[in-house]
């Protein structure tokens, strides 16, 4: 196992050099110029070339690569054009919201999708199984910025239960933390719960009709235990597959929900970085992403390992 | 013996003493924070170093200036006490007030002085001419500036009150010592507020705490002159990039303030009932049509001329902002509600005289050259410029090539010479604020020195002959007279068209006061019930 997890750690790494290539041809070859951007109104050629010359970006694309690659490899990951301040000490800053957000999330999304799915299932055909199917369709259809501005609506200007915008760091307490993380949580969680609601009921819906199933009844298991020791453990595989899909494009897919709610996190620090052009900052990130989705799929795969005995690497 | 009923009691009494104890405790240490929406996330500490608006709020929050404008435009001593020119006009000599300090403690001087002037002229248009007058300028002693002039000029002052980008603050002279093409890297003031920078997060939040030992002037406060009073403690800015959040947010009670806010949401505002709007400029700020003289067709006066009939102000401001109580028409150049605001020589511009401007258009031989207009596509204010003006030029036959791009891009793009067709660009329309334009010096458009002007490069010597004039004149009657001579001479080379005057108020919860109409967003005199 752990030859295992090191060859794919391992594996990691053309991985991320085929992101960064892809990443900073991409971030040169768009129109628009850091330097112009940092120099301001009343520069001159001069002056941004000038500008250009200290960030480095006149010399040549493939020189400006490695003197990237081999701070990267040193654990550098440059300096904001903007904010001046090193990228890690940014990234830092903004990644707690983001996980925050991305952790509560998914735990809202389990907590909700799996049991739906799984009475879903038990419960086919029934008036329960449409209700359940129709929320998936709906889920899959509404923007999360419609579903944000619904709840904020509801809960926090009429009912004042929530917050409207903001996030509350975890060190300042955990019950505004959590207050502040409910409402784009649960924005932010529909399409998910729609998606793995659905997985969840395929997948058991397949496993009901098994063999083993249909002796667990007979000897005498509940319901519960059928649907919950049998069932959902053999029909957790794809789950689990799709729970890790879910996590890593959230990570990445917060964007909209920091934006609707104000929250500091890696998604609208990207999407400024984007609209400055503040390369080292946008190289950082989509790197940063790029390896936690790869950990996230090394995760899953390990999980699976604890799910079904049969699966060894 | 307590019996078990008079232990609860006696425990119900002390809790309720000690509950009643802490609340008045805290509540006599309760601070005053005032949270504010600004208009976008401060990115840049040296508002020297930038001209972005955010920054240069940032800058009045934390630094003072040597002079400032009230409310009518005229020019009022801020850190200085006192000026006094010899009979020659040739020296001039400031001194500053008594007691100023620096937010780390120390005195501020004339050699802070001396080289937060020098630093900021450095770097700025207005100050760059203001020290081709300078012969010397020093610190006589700890409190005593001394400029000395090869000749007599009213620049000095003018130039030392500009109220927009790049403002001249003083910083201690140290630090002040950056060269402008660094940004400095400590943020130590002398204005009412300081900076908390364990509380900063670069594009989130910016918190300021009140500098108890700032000395305000005794006159009462007049736009960005007179006494700054910190009356709140902390003031916490927080950008939303949703501006309907911002305002669910003000209307729930999460924020205090919003500082700009477009007129199609306003009645959300104004419908809940928990906030009203004000204004902190009473001449806003100016769309502006800028060409590229480096290219045909706009290389000819003539077809610039032509647009000068084609265009009308209404249409711009309309299609931007839509309710007429948020814009004005204003055929001045240097901003109507300022002192120098003349209509001489607008008779009949800006009228859509379409039959006009062919005629000039024919006379200019125009022979169908496309223009490339930019159209910034992601900044809500400017968006709709671009195709209002593409409309008007084609309405008398021009060939327009509208490119949309976002702000980044046309930034970039704006700073190339090249030929349209090689990524060069021959018009854009932008905004300035009224403070950046309210002299002929200030006017970074008007500047016409060829290839140092700003990016349209514009060349004529007669509009820097006025200009220069304009910084020797002694008298505001002279100036107002030259400024007029300046728009006769820019409607035969124009630089850039007025596209009128626009603002967008705050929003400040009910139990929010004194928000000052100084030209830009100040905190100070701001109190919260």
């Amino acid at each position: 196992m752990l030859f295992y997890i090191l060859k794919r750690l391992l594996a990691t790494v053309p991985v991320l050099l085929v992101v960064g290539v892809f990443i900073f041809l991409l971030l040169r070859l768009t129109p628009g110029d850091p330097a112009a951007m940092i120099a301001g109104d009343y520069a001159t050629e001069d002056q941004i070339a000038a500008i250009k010359e200290n960030l480095g970006l006149d010399k040549p694309l493939i020189n400006q690569f490695f003197i990237w690659m081999s701070n990267i490899a040193n654990g550098d990951l440059g300096e904001s054009y903007f904010f001046k301040k090193q990228v890690t000490e940014l990234i830092i800053a903004r990644i707690e919201p983001t996980l925050s957000l991305s952790v509560v999330t998914i735990i809202f999304t389990i907590m909700i999708a799996i049991p739906m799915g799984i009475i879903s299932a038990y419960k086919q055909g029934s008036w329960i199984d449409r209700v359940v199917m129709g929320f998936s369709v709906i889920g899959f259809s509404i923007p999360v910025f419609v579903i944000g501005f619904g709840l904020i609506y509801v809960f926090s200007l009429n009912l004042g239960w929530f917050p409207v915008q903001g996030y509350q760091r975890l060190e300042m307490g955990v019950f505004q933390w959590i207050r502040h993380l409910i409402l784009p949580a649960l924005a932010l969680s529909v399409i998910f719960v729609a998606f793995i609601a659905r997985m969840t009921r395929t997948s058991v819906l397949e496993v009901l009709g098994e063999d083993y199933v249909r002796t667990a009844r007979a000897k005498g298991q509940t319901e519960t235990k059928v649907l919950v020791n049998h069932a959902l453990r053999n029909a957790a595989v794809p789950i689990i597959t799709v729970i890790g899909f879910a996590f890593a494009i959230l990570i990445g897919g917060v964007v909209v929900t920091e934006s609707v709610f104000n929250i500091p996190g890696l998604g609208l620090l990207t999407v400024d970085a984007v609209l400055n052009r503040d390369f080292p900052t946008i190289q950082a990130v989509v790197l940063l992403f790029s390896f936690v989705y790869v950990l996230i799929n090394l995760v899953i795969d390990i999980c699976y390992t604890f799910l079904d005995p049969r699966i060894r690497y | 013996m307590l019996t078990k009923q008079r232990k609860n009691k006696l425990f119900g009494a002390l809790t309720a003493i000690t509950l009643g104890l802490s609340s008045l405790a805290s509540g006599a240490m309760a601070e005053s924070v005032l949270r504010v929406v600004p208009h976008s996330g401060l990115k840049i500490l040296d508002p020297i170093w930038t001209t972005a608006y955010i920054s240069r709020n940032h800058g009045y929050m934390i630094y003072d200036t040597l002079f400032a404008l009230d409310t009518s435009g005229k020019i009022q001593p801020q850190m200085v006490d006192g000026v006094s020119r010899s009979s020659d006009g040739l020296t001039v000599t400031m001194t500053l007030r008594e007691g100023l300090k620096w937010h780390d403690g120390a005195d501020v001087t004339a050699d802070d002085a001396v080289a937060s002037i020098n630093r900021w002229a450095s770097k700025d248009a207005m100050g760059q001419k203001m020290m081709t007058f300078v012969d010397s300028l020093k610190a006589a002693d700890s409190k005593t500036i001394v400029f000395n002039l090869n000749s007599p000029t009213g620049l000095i002052e003018l130039a030392l009150a500009k109220p927009s980008s790049n403002v001249p603050f003083m910083m201690p002279a140290r630090i002040a010592a950056t060269p402008s093409s660094e940004q400095i890297s400590e943020y130590i003031g002398s204005g009412p507020f300081m900076m908390n920078m364990d509380e900063w997060e670069p594009g989130v939040k910016v918190v300021y705490e009140k500098f108890d030992d700032y000395v305000p002037r005794s006159e009462p406060t007049d736009g960005l002159a007179g006494a700054k009073i910190a009356k709140v403690d902390r003031v916490i800015w927080t950008p939303n990039r949703d501006i309907q959040q911002a305002i669910n947010a003000l209307n729930a009670g999460e924020v205090d303030l919003i500082e700009s806010v477009p007129p199609d949401v306003l009645p959300l505002v104004e419908d809940a009932g928990q906030a009203y709007t004000a204004r902190h400029s009473p001449s806003g700020l100016q769309y502006t049509f800028r060409f590229n003289v480096l290219h045909p067709p706009f290389d000819n006066p003539k077809v610039r001329q032509a647009l000068l009939y084609a265009f009308n102000q209404e249409d711009f401001l309309e299609a931007t902002m839509g309710n007429p109580d948020f814009y004005q028409t204003c055929k001045a150049m240097f901003v109507c509600g300022l002192p120098f605001e003349t209509d001489a020589h607008m008779d009949g511009l800006l009228e859509s005289n379409f039959a006009k401007a062919k005629e000039l258009l024919a006379e200019a031989g125009y022979d169908g050259t496309p223009v490339t207009l930019m159209h910034s596509t992601n900044l809500p204010v400017l968006t709709n410029l671009a195709p209002v003006a593409k409309e008007l030029m084609e309405a008398i036959g021009m060939n327009v090539d509208m490119q949309s791009m976002d702000w980044s891009t046309l930034v970039a793009r704006r700073s190339k010479q090249d030929a349209p067709a090689d990524g060069g660009w021959n018009a854009f329309a932008t905004a300035w604020d009224a403070g950046d334009l309210f002299n002929p010096l200030a006017m970074a458009f008007l500047n016409s020195s060829c290839d140092t002007a700003l990016f349209g490069w514009p060349c004529d010597e007669q509009i820097e002959k006025l200009r220069d004039d304009f910084a020797r004149a002694g008298s505001f009657e002279e100036q107002k007279a030259i400024v007029e001579a300046i728009q006769a001479r820019w409607v035969e080379y124009p630089t850039h068209i007025h596209l009128g005057q626009f603002y967008t108020p705050a929003a400040l919860r009910n139990n929010v006061k004194g928000y000052l109409m100084g030209g830009v967003p100040v905190f100070w005199n701001i109190e919260k019930n």
